[in-house]
């Protein structure tokens, strides 16, 4: 499956929910989607497309908290990005790990670095930080001025 | 012959504590006591529990969390013990002391009898340093 | 009524060089639950890689693990290379390759002495570590250290391997070929090693895409999945070589999956080795101005899976956001399907049979005398006696 077929899955099936798409090549491609659609889009992605997920980056910016969620189809080498912006106050956004496994420890792990609240997470307890940082410290946060 | 050369004048017993470390000098440690260098000929044996041990070897860089643990591995040792830091992370703290987990190279924690530098040392270096140590006892 | 008891493994103890505590909980010798404790080995790379330039990046993801040294500055160089969109040469794919596929047989030698060394069956653990010292020499006589080879650099590499080399690189690995071929006749047919691993830790297609869990560990439950292949880079596409799978999922299939693949590496690397003959020496490096504003997304398989690196850039020299995914990041995760319901005995084969690291999950010194504070050795004197050593060693092989 190349660039263009998924993104056009994806905007046929979530028409409401895409705010914008970006194709950087053949096998690279980003989706940017309303957050609260991420549990529907993510199962269409695993269970119908059989796409793999990789990992998640959660990253600070100007815009707010942004996660992009990298999802891979193994057969054309494709890597996609869901990529979802959530807002400074209180950010939260509902898990993946009750759709599969893969995304347990990312979902702790962004909730130590960031402070992002992941909702319905099977076991939101502290992967890494214990002992080395203390609660309510989050060590990939930035100040804008 | 000095009480510590007396301590240390027969086979030494080493317990291994890797730090946050990137396995480097974890496996160049191995390396030593497998057949191309083969330092269980002399005795030289790794054992599980530092109550065992006669020679503490420290690697990596410490974070907060192996701080206390190293600290709490070290009261438990019998003393006379010998420490000693391999790789620059263990020395310095190397290419992590400017971490946000980084707690100090290892002799801000605990006293540090040689440092074995490298990234990570050869085994050739670590048995010249284990040598040189053993030789510099009073 | 049994009583339920707690059976804590580390976080230090020889049984696995690097710290991790497990707990398991037992029901008599059943293991019926386990935990995993991890920020022992925590060094926050991903927020120092923020304050590095994209040169400098590639000794710090070297550093993320001493055994996939080569892995994570590949996938950082995927990753980068496709943010500048730069195109490099053959040369530079060939050695890639080389390096990465040199990694592979060493990284695997040392998984199967150390599943022997689990086994508590030593002469394995031995013997594969005797027959790692060649290619760790073959490193150095090509790089110039025994781990973490300072190769890699955006759009190239930083040293050549010249064309007089291929034949004395040939010579070892074609030496080493007859030893691999012992050590793994001995492992595939020895009776213990089956009776230990033939059913043990059994991860079944399903755990494999729930766990999302690559490499070998996937492979040996008949997922075909191997960025080489699904998503080629470097010079892989360039060469002949097959996807080694299995079916069954136990601890042996691991194992089994792991020794083919040595195999495959070799005749890569000699593939790659007669492709070096016909490109232009000295030709590895491509001009790169400066890295646009971009997200990139760097894929390598290293000797444990598939390594994932995304860097986010904002047109400066350093990279805005960084994100790590090792493989056993992934394949760690498995070990509540593999172990529980097993014996305590067979749950640390379980644990190791995915070859776990986890430096990877978690992600020049002056000497001086402390007492008189004289210099012992400065740093040139340092560098010169390594040099010696190099020298020495390819002296040996007639490359002076």
């Amino acid at each position: 499956m190349e660039a263009d077929l998924i993104l056009k899955k994806l905007k046929e099936k979530f028409a409401a929910v895409i705010i914008e798409t970006e194709k950087r090549s053949e096998k690279r491609c980003t989706a940017t989607i309303d957050p609260k659609a991420i549990v529907k889009v993510a199962e269409y992605l695993y269970k119908d497309e059989g796409l793999r997920f990789i990992i998640a980056s959660g990253l600070h910016t100007r815009r707010g908290f942004e996660i992009h969620y990298h999802f891979s189809f193994d057969t054309s080498g494709l890597i996609l990005n869901i990529h979802v912006i959530l807002n400074n106050e209180n950010p939260s956004i509902e898990s993946l790990s009750n759709l599969f496994n893969a995304s347990n420890w990312i979902e702790r792990e962004i909730h130590e670095i960031l402070g992002i609240n992941f909702i319905n997470h099977p076991n939101l307890e502290k992967l890494i930080s214990e002992g080395n940082w203390a609660e309510g410290v989050y060590p990939y946060r930035k100040e804008f001025k | 012959m000095g009480f510590k050369s007396y301590c240390f004048k027969k086979s030494l017993w080493v317990f291994h504590f890797g730090g946050a470390s990137c396995n480097n000098c974890d496996i160049e440690i191995l390396d030593c006591l497998t057949p191309r260098y083969d330092l269980e000929r002399f005795g030289i044996l790794l054992v599980g529990s530092i109550r065992h041990a006669d020679v503490l070897l420290v690697n990596g860089s410490i974070n907060r969390k192996d701080k206390d643990r190293l600290l709490e591995l070290y009261q438990q040792a019998p003393k006379p013990i010998l420490v000693v830091a391999i790789g620059a992370c263990g020395c310095t703290g190397g290419i992590f002391a400017e971490g946000n987990t980084f707690a100090g190279p290892v002799d801000k924690i605990i006293p540090v009898d040689a440092y074995i530098p490298g990234c990570p040392p050869k085994p050739e270096a670590i048995i010249a340093g284990i040598v040189k140590l053993v030789k510099s006892l009073p | 009524m049994s009583k339920k008891f707690l059976i804590p493994i580390g976080p230090y103890h020889p049984l696995q060089e690097e710290p991790e505590l497990f707990k398991l909980y037992c029901d008599g010798e059943i293991v019926r639950d386990i935990k995993w404790e991890t920020g022992y080995n925590h060094r926050g790379i991903e927020k120092l890689s923020e304050s590095k330039t994209y040169d400098q990046v590639f000794f710090l993801v070297e550093r993320i693990c001493g055994i996939c040294s080569t892995s994570h500055p590949f996938a950082f160089a995927n990753a980068v290379e496709e943010i500048a969109a730069v195109e490099i040469t053959d040369r530079t794919k060939y050695i890639r390759s080389i390096i990465g596929e040199l990694e592979r047989i060493h990284s695997h030698l040392l998984w199967v002495g150390l599943a022997g060394h689990f086994l508590g069956y030593n002469t394995v653990f031995m013997w594969a570590w005797k027959y790692r010292e060649p290619i760790l020499d073959l490193f150095e006589m090509i790089t110039g250290n025994r781990n973490s080879y300072a190769m890699f650099k955006v759009g190239g590499v930083r040293r050549d391997i010249e064309n007089r080399m291929i034949e004395p690189v040939t010579k070892i690995l074609d030496d080493f070929k007859k030893k691999n071929d012992l050590l793994t006749g001995a492992v595939m047919d020895d009776p213990v090693i089956h009776a230990r691993t033939k059913g043990v830790g059994v991860l079944s297609r399903q755990d494999i895409i729930d766990y999302a869990a690559v490499g070998p560990t996937a492979r040996a439950s008949g997922v075909a999945i191997d960025v080489r292949r699904d998503d080629p880079y470097a010079a892989y596409p360039l060469v002949n070589w097959k996807v080694i799978t299995a079916e069954e999922g136990d601890v042996f299939a691991k194992a089994e999956v792991r020794l083919l693949e040595m195999y495959e590496s070799i005749s890569i690397i000699e593939q790659c080795l007669q492709g070096l003959r016909k490109e232009k020496e000295g030709d590895i490096q491509v001009k790169v101005n400066e890295i646009p504003e971009g997200i990139g997304t760097g894929r390598a398989e290293a000797p444990r899976g598939e390594v994932f690196h995304c860097v986010f850039s904002d047109g400066s020299n350093s990279p805005l956001r960084h994100k790590i995914r090792a493989p056993s990041y992934s394949n760690i995760a498995t070990f509540k399907k593999s172990c529980i319901g097993q014996t305590i005995s067979d749950a640390t084969i379980s644990l190791a049979a995915v070859d776990p690291c986890y430096c990877c999950t978690e992600r020049l010194a002056a000497v001086y005398d402390s007492g008189s504070g004289r210099k012992l050795y400065n740093a040139r004197e340092l560098i010169g006696l390594s040099a010696d050593r190099t020298s020495e060693l390819r002296n040996k092989n007639d490359l002076k």
